[in-house]
């Protein structure tokens, strides 16, 4: 217990908490959607964006976020529109946008300051680099997320559900979707140098596919992802002080921890209801 | 109760739901129907058979006001105002393993009811288990939707359509992927709604003798032109002889 009380007394560890937590937590929520609606390679495609577009504003001497952000929701964009009527198979373009954003990161870095352990942190993700502008942006967007969920679930629900009946009975369908890929996109780009653009998609996909498994309601689904994403969230960080480890890396371990009980307690489930 | 004529003299005193006159439907690059002429009034059965690629889904756009006439307009009758029409669309991929209750699912179709309001009333509530109870889904309100068969899975959608509307239906080729029994039951269903419910129904399907049974009238799209009458007399024409080709 005085270990962990030790642990909060660092300040970058308490920002990497704060952040994290609230990362996790709208990376889940919005996960929830993406995952339902069979967009979950938008999270990995953006990801990488982020790490091309955050690698081209170091070499340039830029602020990282300022840069990022934009690019990323610009992509966010792209990728939805693509994915309604593109000339391109989406699947394909996402990967296509992954691997170009990667090379050229990797390519810009090298060419200007080299392989430094910044980069290399925005690969595999650091709980160092977190600051004060991180927190208060963590904030707002998460209140902005919350706000989301509490005031439109129902046409969240819909859109998500079956978007050409929510069309037909009158919701803003496009503009649901756009915040929905502007929201994500902040989240990755936030979360991404925690985590690391790696790893960071997988805030977004574990938890709702976790509570797919146990869940039946769609209500259910939304709450249990959320407690579910903070909770490893929080396990992941606290392990990865004590142990030594990636924090981004533990945090990824803990979700697919739970998702293997999770899985195993539906197989169990449904192996007594075949018996019967 | 078929009416033996196209266009029925009774019932012009009655004021359409839906019509389109010398309307011209389409996108901004392609005209995909021109001098559509077509009213829906209430009771009506109206079956649109076609080829694929001749312009269904985009008849039905058209009418739900998803997309607008390049020429003419779609004149809707008050009631349908705002979004009101009941829409079955074709199921998606995606909702093959949706975590949702068949309650969360039916409730789903008061949105345009509430617009800006974050929750359903009680009067909402009591609504949605009515309209589960006459498509006798009301037993499984609390079941998961991706559990569901085929057949209970349109019919908790209908409870769902019949929220959004209580006086037209939309149905994008409903009984497409349900087994032959649970194809007769959603029939079944749908005359129960025409007759008893005076639920006005517009049907895609390609399902030809069932549409030439059961409809008051037949649309037919084809590449060029489009043809609106009755099942007789859509059966004497040469678009309908060529495709319902009924054995005899």
């Amino acid at each position: 217990m005085n270990e962990i009380v030790q642990m909060f007394s660092y300040p970058f560890i308490v920002r990497a908490f704060v952040v994290g937590i609230l990362v996790s937590l709208c990376a889940a929520l919005l996960g929830v959607s993406l995952v339902l609606k069979r967009y979950s390679m938008i999270g990995d495609g953006l990801s990488h964006v982020s790490f091309g577009a955050l690698s081209v504003a170091v070499a340039m001497g830029l602020a990282p976020l300022k840069v990022s952000i934009p690019v990323v929701v610009i992509a966010a964009f792209f990728l939805l529109r693509l994915r309604e009527n593109g000339p391109m198979r989406s699947d394909a373009a996402i990967a296509v946008m992954s691997a170009a954003s990667l090379a050229i990161g990797v390519t810009v870095t090298a060419v200007t300051t080299g392989m430094t352990t910044d980069v290399c942190s925005y690969m595999f993700g650091s709980i160092l680099v977190m600051n004060q502008e991180d927190v208060i942006l963590s904030i707002l967007l998460s209140c902005l997320v919350l706000g989301m969920f509490l005031l439109c679930y129902h046409k969240i629900f819909a859109v998500t559900f079956d978007e050409s009946f929510a069309r037909a009975t009158g919701v803003k369908v496009n503009f649901y979707n756009s915040l929905i890929a502007v929201l994500t996109a902040v989240t990755i780009v936030l979360g991404m140098r925690m985590m690391g653009a790696m790893l960071i998609s997988s805030l977004i996909i574990f938890p709702a596919l976790t509570s797919m498994r146990l869940l039946k309601s769609f209500k259910s689904v939304v709450i249990c992802s959320g407690i579910l994403s903070v909770v490893c969230f929080s396990i992941g960080l606290i392990c990865s002080y004590f142990f030594n480890t990636p924090a981004g890396a533990s945090v990824v371990l803990v979700n697919l921890l739970a998702f293997l009980l999770f899985w195993s307690i539906q197989y169990i489930q449904e192996s007594i209801s075949r018996k019967r | 109760m078929k009416k033996g004529n196209g266009i029925p003299m009774e019932e012009t005193q009655k004021k359409p739901l839906l019509s389109c006159v010398h309307t011209r439907l389409g996108y901004e690059d392609r005209v995909v129907m021109d001098d559509l002429n077509i009213s829906i009034y209430p009771g009506d059965y109206v079956c649109v058979v076609g080829e694929n690629g001749s312009g269904k889904s985009t008849l039905i756009k058209t009418l739900l006001g998803l997309i607008k006439p390049l020429k003419g307009e779609v004149q809707a009758a008050d009631c349908l105002k705002g979004g009101s029409i009941g829409y079955l669309p074709q199921q998606t991929l995606a909702q093959k393993d949706f975590p949702a209750t068949v309650m969360e699912v039916v409730l789903s179709g008061f949105l345009n009811e509430c617009r800006h309001r974050p929750f359903y009333t009680r009067k909402e509530r009591e609504m949605a288990y009515q309209n589960m109870e006459k498509l006798d889904v009301l037993s499984l309100k609390k079941s998961c939707y991706r559990n569901l068969s085929g057949g209970q899975q349109q019919r908790v959608l209908l409870a769902r359509a019949l929220c959004a509307a209580d006086r037209l239906l939309i149905l994008d080729e409903p009984v497409t992927g349900l087994d032959p029994a649970a194809a007769a039951d959603l029939y079944e269903t749908l005359d129960f709604l025409n007759q008893k419910e005076q639920m006005a129904i517009l049907m895609v399907t390609h399902d030809i003798q069932n549409a030439l049974f059961r409809a008051h009238k037949i649309l037919h799209i084809g590449a060029e032109t489009h043809f609106y009458s009755s099942p007789e007399q859509y059966l004497r024409s040469e678009e309908g002889k060529r495709f319902a080709a009924v054995p005899r």
